[in-house]
């Protein structure tokens, strides 16, 4: 299930992690970042994302396990040694440095004769636009400004691998969308390889190459942006991952990657799943919201059946229908509004039907 | 309706702005009330205090309020010329009702300072001043005692005449004036007072000092553990508030002392062979007076290292500063603010202290409260406790706007 990139920079093999040595928040980790990779680390809060990324740092130590940075083994390399950038959530530049000092730092650190130190300031402080700032003190700038100061020293010294920490969590909307393009395209002009950690489903989906689902310490899966949405491993993706109605089924037969799932009263569907599922296990019949057509739209599918509108909600773009269906009041349909001919009323018995490749068949989560 | 709404007619704007007003003036009288009670203790308890001592180092009010009309006539003196009939018939007459209103024991409590013997003259004069003179007053003066008819005499009396004096003040920096009324440093074996201020700051730097070497790491300690254990910890600094400044103080006689808790450990545990002299000496006063205030160091270097994120030192350590370097470019920088609230607090109220160096010092390490002290209780010189006392708040003051502008030079003017 996890793709191996083909020339790793980092690998986590067998990393274990405990704060309390009661309880695991990383479990058996095994993940590989290639060269200029862009991966992000998505999942609820608390699930083990910064843990993750610290032992990356070098500022939690793993129990178990091995972490690699090209060929050094980073266990026992102390963080000042690492050469990785990091951008806090925060931002942690200092209060008591203006701009371009806290910029000049970590050459300083490495001991940058200083005229060539100031060149690459000068160069990066242009870069992220920011020359006039140079001799403010960080809390004189915005929160976007002060973002892209952190940016730039995370970045200055050219480390071989940058780590972002949530670091547009403080941002508003339109700021933080704005910056996720700067981050992108930074990422490609320098060809940086990037660890970001985010809780954000569409920050990870607009900005990585792969992203890693973690729940309660484990990846759930890790894939591009489009398979995670498209082919969900299990329910706990779907869910994560945009909408999903679910309910609960079970499985009566297969042809190829398509399940026939028995749900609600006798009401049967297929549904993909490219894995061995057996027969009369039970698992979650998961379809997305946009991917259930009504009306006339329904009459040609496969599986077609019956429904009643609980509520109707317009959105500009498309119709929002919360119906009933077997057993689950908040099976949610999206309708485009050019597809929707004749008007819908609340208590409607409407048709609605999809595609067997549209619907999946998930495995259950383990309890 | 609408346009009502829309067009309210004049008089009801006035009448909005009047109301605006009342609200406002009720809202000023409000806070006003709040604060009254403390601005009212504060002028009965600080301000009028400091007012009146800052007075009674000059005030030289003695002789004028005994002697008025004598006291115009030496003010009026050149200081030369024999003084004329005029001037013994004044004072017969005001030192009779000096005696009756009670004014000759702060007369002549004065008159020593210029004179230790001008009181006995004074009293002795008074007992037998007949009530009319025999030919002249100063007949009768020079006759009672021939000090008075002395040009050095009523020099002295005039000294003592003005409403106001210097003289505490250049005494408690160990300067005087001479017979010609210039200011000159007193006699080599009378100077003391330049000593004890210095001695004074030494001790109160000394232990500013030692607050923060301790006070810093035990700061910074209880920022970064975790809550439970920081608040436990916490009360330990605190503990010693919990009794009061004598008792801690006394307490560290016993265990200072040569066969106290202290040396008999150390002698047990075969440290030391003789006891030390830990008490009444400066070793003995510096250590109670550490005791008393480091929680005064502790707490607002905590309040101020509390609030700096620990994400800075992390920061710095991933941009490749080893964590010293980090804590000392990083960290401590940040903690200045408290560092100066600290010191400050610490050196201000070490330079009043008087108990602990009066009951664990020697002689050498009394410091000027111990002379305001005296100079209250034991000698009724008010005005020398009045002028030493002011010249410590001037020299605090001094220090404390030198820390001001130290530390506006330190941080940055936020637009
Ligand atoms: N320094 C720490 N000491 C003890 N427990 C911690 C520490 N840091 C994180 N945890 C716990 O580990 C779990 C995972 O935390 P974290 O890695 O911060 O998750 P995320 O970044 O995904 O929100 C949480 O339950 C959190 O309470
Ligand atoms: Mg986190």
């Amino acid at each position: 299930m996890q793709s191996h990139p083909a020339d790793p920079l980092v690998r986590f093999t067998g990393v274990q992690k405990t704060y309390d040595g009661e309880h695991l928040v990383v479990r058996d980790l095994n993940l590989s970042i290639g060269r200029g990779e862009f991966v992000t680390l998505l999942g609820p809060s608390g699930s083990g994302k910064t843990t993750c990324l610290m032992m990356l740092a070098g500022f939690e130590v793993p129990t178990q396990g091995d972490i690699y940075l090209g060929t050094q083994r980073l266990n026992t390399l102390p963080p000042y040694q690492r050469n990785i950038g990091m951008v806090f959530q925060n931002y942690a530049l200092f209060p008591h440095m203006t701009v371009e000092e806290n910029l000049l730092y970590p050459l300083k650190t490495r001991k940058m004769p200083k005229d060539q130190a100031k060149a690459k300031v000068e160069r990066i402080l242009d870069m992220i636009q920011l020359t006039k700032y140079a001799k403010r003190r960080p809390q004189q700038l915005s929160g976007g400004q002060q973002q892209r100061v952190a940016l730039a020293r995370a970045l200055v010294f050219e480390p071989q691998l940058v780590l972002m920490d949530e670091p547009l969590g403080a941002l508003d909307k339109q700021l933080r969308e704005h910056m996720q393009m700067e981050i992108r395209h930074l990422h490609e002009q320098l060809g940086l390889t990037v660890v970001f950690v985010t809780h954000d489903q569409d920050e990870a989906l607009t900005m990585s190459n792969r992203v890693a689902v973690f729940n309660d310490g484990v990846i759930q899966q890790i894939d591009s942006p489009q398979n995670l949405y498209e082919y969900p491993a299990n329910a706990f993706v779907a869910q994560f991952i945009g909408e999903n109605n679910t309910l609960p089924a079970k499985v009566i037969s297969r042809d190829q990657t398509i399940y026939r799932l028995e749900f609600g009263q006798n009401q049967v569907s297929g549904a993909y799943n490219a894995d061995t599922l057996a027969t009369q296990e039970a698992v979650l019949f998961s379809i997305r919201p946009e991917r259930v057509r009504i009306g006339k739209m329904a009459q040609t599918l496969p599986n077609q059946f019956s429904t009643v509108v609980q509520e109707l909600v317009y959105l500009g773009d498309h119709v929002r229908l919360r119906c009933e269906f077997a057993g689950n009041t908040n099976f949610n349909i999206k309708v485009p509004v050019s597809e929707l001919t004749t008007p819908i009323q609340p208590q409607d018995h409407i048709m609605m039907g999809w595609h067997d490749q549209d619907a999946r068949a998930l495995k259950q989560l383990p309890q | 309706m609408a346009t009502q709404t829309m067009a309210p007619p004049p008089t009801t704007q006035t009448s909005l702005k009047t109301q605006l007003r009342r609200a406002e003036r009720r809202r000023k009288l409000n806070a006003f009330l709040l604060v009254a009670p403390l601005a009212l203790f504060l002028l009965v308890i600080f301000v009028f205090p400091i007012g009146s001592m800052l007075w009674r180092s000059v005030d030289n009010s003695e002789l004028s309020q005994a002697l008025p009309q004598t006291a115009q006539l030496l003010s009026a003196w050149d200081g030369q010329q024999p003084p004329s009939e005029a001037f013994y018939a004044s004072l017969a007459q005001e030192l009779k009702s000096a005696l009756a209103n009670g004014n000759i024991g702060s007369l002549g409590r004065r008159l020593t300072y210029e004179d230790p013997t001008l009181r006995t003259l004074v009293t002795q004069t008074i007992r037998k001043l007949p009530d009319t003179p025999e030919t002249t007053w100063q007949q009768t003066f020079s006759t009672l005692n021939p000090r008075w008819a002395e040009l050095s005499t009523w020099q002295a009396l005039k000294k003592a005449a003005p409403t106001t004096t210097d003289r505490y003040l250049l005494a408690s920096l160990d300067l005087e004036r001479n017979a010609q009324g210039e200011i000159t440093a007193v006699a080599p074996e009378k100077q003391v007072y330049i000593d004890v201020f210095l001695r004074t700051l030494a001790i109160a730097g000394a232990v500013t000092l030692i607050c923060l070497i301790m006070g810093f790491p035990l700061a910074y300690l209880l920022a970064t553990l975790p809550t439970g254990t920081s608040n436990l910890l916490m009360i330990f600094v605190l503990l010693p508030f919990w009794t009061s400044l004598l008792v801690r103080t006394a307490a560290w006689i016993v265990l200072l002392q040569s066969g106290g808790m202290v040396n008999t450990s150390l002698m047990g545990l075969g440290f030391i062979s003789q006891p030390l002299e830990l008490v009444f000496n400066r070793v003995g006063v510096l250590i109670a007076m550490v005791h008393i205030l480091l929680p005064f160091m502790v707490l607002p270097l905590y309040s101020v290292m509390k609030g700096i994120s620990p994400h800075y030192q992390r920061a710095a350590i991933s941009l490749g500063a080893h964590p010293f370097k980090a804590f000392w470019q990083v960290y401590a920088p940040q903690t200045l603010a408290g560092v100066g609230a600290g010191t400050i607090l610490v050196f201000i109220m070490a330079l009043g202290y008087y108990i602990t160096p009066a009951l664990l010092g020697g002689p050498s390490d009394q410091m000027v409260s111990y002379y305001v002290a005296y100079y209250t209780n034991t000698t009724n010189n008010w005005g020398m406790a009045a002028a030493l006392g002011s010249l410590l708040l001037i020299i605090t003051l001094v220090l404390y706007m030198l820390y001001q502008r130290l530390v506006n030079q330190q941080t940055p003017n936020r637009r």
